[in-house]
C-alpha cells in the first residue's frame, strides 16, 4: 500500500470519525474571574508543583527564550508544526479565566475551554488517568504562577490535520477516557508507580512506538519509541541495557540524570531527569519500582517485596572489572579513531564523571538502533541548561560521515556482542541532517524563569 | 606518514595516527597559538578550525584529518597584518592572562565566517563552550561585537 493510499484512507477514517463526533460537539465552558491566589492552600500548591515536575509540564510549555509556562515552543510533527500554549494564569493569552472544570476537561479529555479539540501532542491520552485530587492540585499550581502575556503562535498543520474537528475522529479511534483505578493485586507503591508512569509521567509518549496516525500502539507498550531525532529505549523487558537496571539504579538515574553502570540521560530525557530532581523521593522510587518490574517481568511475583536496601552497589561498583578488549593489536581505521578521539576518556581509569563511561555498559552501543550513539558522537553531551553535569565534546565539526561509520562499526564490534548495525551510512547521513533539531532539544527543567538573566553589554 | 594542511600549507608528519591535532600543531609544527587547557575537550583553549568548524584540537586525532583544511590563530595573520578578530581583541583589551584567548578568537572566527552579522544572543550561544577563568567574558563579547562592526565597515567601503 502506498503512502498516498494510506493517507487517503486515514483521511477518510478521520473524516467519518469527525462527522460521527459532530453529534458530540463539546460546549464552551464559561469564563470565570481569575481566581485569587490566596484561594488555594499552600499544601495544594506544593503538591501541584511536585506533580507538574513529574508531568514535565514546563519543558514543553516554555520556549528557549521565554518565561516559564508561557508556551510558544514549536513541535515539528509528521502532521505539521504546532506550538505549546501559554499556561500561566494571564487572563487574555493564558488560562487565567479557566475554571477548574475547564482545566480538568482539557487535562483529561483534550478539549479546551472554548470547546475546541486539542491535538494529542498534548498527552491527554495519559493525563486522562489523573485523579480529581491531582487535577485540583495541578490547577492550584498553574493558577498561582507568574502571569505572562504572550502572542499566540500560529500552528502550521498540514491539511487535513489543520481541521480540528478531525481530532474527534482520532479520539473515537484511540482515546479512552479513563481515570486510573488501583490494581488490587499489586501493592500500593507499584500502583503509585503505574499511575505516575502511565498517567502524568506520560512515559509512553516517547517510549512507546506510534502508529501512522500518531497513536501509541498498545501492543508496543514501553517497547521503545522515538523523540526529537533520538531513540527512546525500550523500558520493559526488551531494554537494551547491557547491565541490569535495578530499582535503586533507576531511582538514582531519574533523580540525578546518571547512573554509573549506564551513563547519563541526554536528548529529550535530560529535561525529564532535570525535572525529576525536584520530585518527592517516594514518587521517584515508585516510578523506579514499577519500571524495574516491567524490565524484569519474569521475576514479577518476587519483586513486589524487593527491599530498597541493596541500594548503592550499582553506583559505587568499579567498572574496571569489565575489562576492555585490547585495542592496540588490531589496528583498523575505526580503532585508530577510537584510540585518538575516544580513548582518552573512555579507556581511562579515571572515575566518572572525570573519566567516560566504560562503553561495554553503554545502552547506546548495545541498542538495536544506532541513532543515539550517532547523535552523541556528533553533538557530544552538554550538561542540562543551568545545571552542572558531565560533558562530552562534540565531534561533528571534525569527523566525516565515512569516519563515523568506521568508528561505529568498531565500537559495536568491540563493546557489544550484538550483530553489526545495518545501513549505517544512510543513518549517519540522516542524523547529520537533523543536527539543528538535535542541538535545539530542550534540556532545561523549565521551572526557573528561562528568559535570559544576562549582564548586558554597556 | 600523514599530511596535514594547516593555514594553507601542507606538512608531512611522521607521527602516530592517534596523536591529537593539538600536539601535532605545537610539537611538530611549532604553531603554539592553540593552548593545552584540560586535554579533555571541555575548556576550549585548544580551539582551531577544521573546514571552517570550530573544533577542540586536543581530542581530534590526526588520522581524522587527511584532506581537511586546518586553520589556527596564526593563520588569521596575513603578511604580518593582524586579522579583524585579533585586532578587535587587542583593542578591547580582551585578554587578562590570555590563555583562553586564541581559542576564543578561533571559535568567534568560525561564527563570523558563517554569519557575518550575528546578534548578541547568537554570539553568546556560540561562545558557550569556551571557558575563561579570569572572567573577561564581557570584554571578549565586546571584542567580537567590535569585529562584527569593523567587518561591516570594511565590507561597506568595498561595495
Amino acid at each position: 500500500m502506498t503512502w498516498r493510499v494510506a493517507g487517503t484512507l486515514a483521511f477518510l477514517t478521520l473524516f467519518l470519525g469527525g462527522v460521527a463526533a459532530f453529534y458530540a460537539v463539546e460546549a464552551e465552558i464559561a469564563v470565570i474571574a481569575p481566581p485569587d491566589k490566596n484561594s488555594f492552600t499552600t499544601e495544594e500548591i506544593s503538591r501541584g508543583k511536585n506533580l507538574a515536575a513529574i508531568g514535565n509540564c514546563a519543558t514543553c510549555h516554555t520556549s528557549d527564550a521565554g518565561a516559564a509556562f508561557s508556551g510558544g515552543r514549536a513541535f515539528k510533527t509528521a502532521f505539521g508544526t504546532i506550538h505549546s500554549t501559554n499556561i500561566t494564569p494571564e487572563p487574555e493569552t493564558g488560562v487565567g479565566k479557566w475554571s477548574l472544570q475547564a482545566f480538568s476537561r482539557a487535562m483529561r479529555r483534550g478539549v479546551d475551554r472554548s470547546g475546541q479539540h486539542l491535538y494529542p501532542a498534548f498527552p491527554y491520552d495519559h493525563f486522562t488517568k489523573l485523579t480529581d485530587d491531582d487535577v485540583r492540585a495541578l490547577y492550584a499550581f498553574v493558577m498561582t504562577r507568574t502571569q505572562v502575556k504572550t502572542n499566540a503562535s500560529i500552528n502550521q498543520m498540514r491539511f487535513p490535520f489543520s481541521y480540528r474537528p478531525l481530532i474527534a475522529g482520532w479520539k473515537l479511534l484511540y482515546f479512552r477516557d479513563k481515570q486510573y483505578k488501583p490494581d488490587p493485586t499489586i501493592g500500593a507503591e507499584l500502583n503509585r508507580g503505574l499511575y505516575l508512569v502511565d498517567g502524568l509521567g506520560h512515559c509512553g509518549a516517547c517510549h512507546t512506538a506510534r502508529n501512522a496516525l500518531g497513536a501509541e500502539r498498545p501492543t508496543a507498550y514501553l517497547s521503545g519509541g522515538e523523540s526529537d531525532g533520538w531513540v527512546a529505549y525500550a523500558i520493559n523487558k526488551q531494554s537494551p541495557a547491557p547491565s541490569k537496571w535495578t530499582e535503586a539504579s533507576l531511582a538514582h538515574y531519574l533523580k540525578t540524570g546518571w547512573a554509573s553502570e549506564h551513563g547519563i540521560s541526554r536528548g529529550p530525557m535530560a529535561a525529564v531527569t532535570a525535572n525529576l530532581a525536584s520530585v518527592a523521593d517516594a514518587d521517584v522510587a515508585a516510578i523506579a519500582k514499577y519500571i524495574a518490574r516491567l524490565m524484569d517481568a519474569r521475576e514479577l511475583p518476587a519483586r513486589t517485596t524487593t527491599s530498597t536496601t541493596d541500594t548503592d552497589r550499582s553506583f559505587t561498583a568499579s567498572t574496571d572489572s569489565l575489562a576492555y578488549q585490547t585495542i592496540a593489536d588490531n589496528r583498523s581505521p575505526g580503532s585508530e579513531l577510537f584510540a585518538g578521539a575516544c580513548g582518552g576518556c573512555h579507556s581511562s581509569s579515571r572515575a566518572q564523571p572525570y573519566g567516560g563511561l566504560n562503553l561495554r555498559l553503554s545502552s547506546a552501543i548495545n541498542a538495536p538502533d544506532p541513532t543515539n550513539i550517532i547523535n552523541v558522537v556528533n553533538f557530544g553531551l552538554m550538561p542540562p541548561q543551568g545545571r552542572p553535569g558531565p560533558i562530552m565534546p562534540p565531534f561533528s565539526g571534525a569527523i566525516s560521515n565515512e569516519q563515523l561509520v568506521e568508528l561505529l562499526n568498531y565500537m559495536r564490534a568491540t563493546f557489544s556482542d550484538k550483530t553489526p548495525w545495518l545501513d549505517l551510512p544512510a543513518l549517519v547521513a540522516r542524523q547529520r541532517a537533523r543536527l539543528p533539531q538535535i542541538e535545539n532539544t530542550p534540556t532545561h527543567d523549565g521551572q526557573a524563569d528561562a528568559s535570559r538573566s544576562q549582564v548586558r553589554l554597556p | 606518514m600523514i599530511t596535514l594542511e594547516v593555514n594553507g600549507e601542507k606538512h608531512e608528519l611522521n607521527a602516530e595516527s592517534d596523536t591529537p591535532l593539538l600536539y601535532a600543531l605545537r610539537d611538530e609544527l611549532a604553531l603554539n597559538g592553540a593552548k593545552f587547557g584540560c586535554g579533555l575537550g571541555q575548556c576550549g583553549a585548544c580551539t582551531v578550525l577544521i573546514d571552517g568548524n570550530a573544533v577542540l584540537s586536543c581530542v581530534i586525532p590526526i588520522s581524522m584529518l587527511a584532506n581537511r583544511k586546518i586553520t589556527t590563530i596564526e593563520g588569521l595573520t596575513k603578511g604580518g597584518k593582524l586579522g579583524v578578530l585579533p585586532s578587535a581583541f587587542i583593542e578591547e583589551n580582551a585578554a587578562q592572562c590570555g590563555y583562553c584567548i586564541a581559542g576564543m578568537i578561533m571559535r568567534a572566527e568560525a561564527l563570523l565566517r558563517r554569519n557575518p552579522n550575528p546578534d548578541d544572543n547568537t554570539i553568546r550561544d556560540h561562545m558557550e563552550p569556551n571557558l575563561c577563568r579570569c572572567g573577561t567574558h564581557m570584554r571578549i563579547l565586546k571584542a567580537i561585537h567590535r569585529a562584527v562592526s569593523t567587518s561591516a565597515a570594511i565590507a561597506g567601503t568595498r561595495s
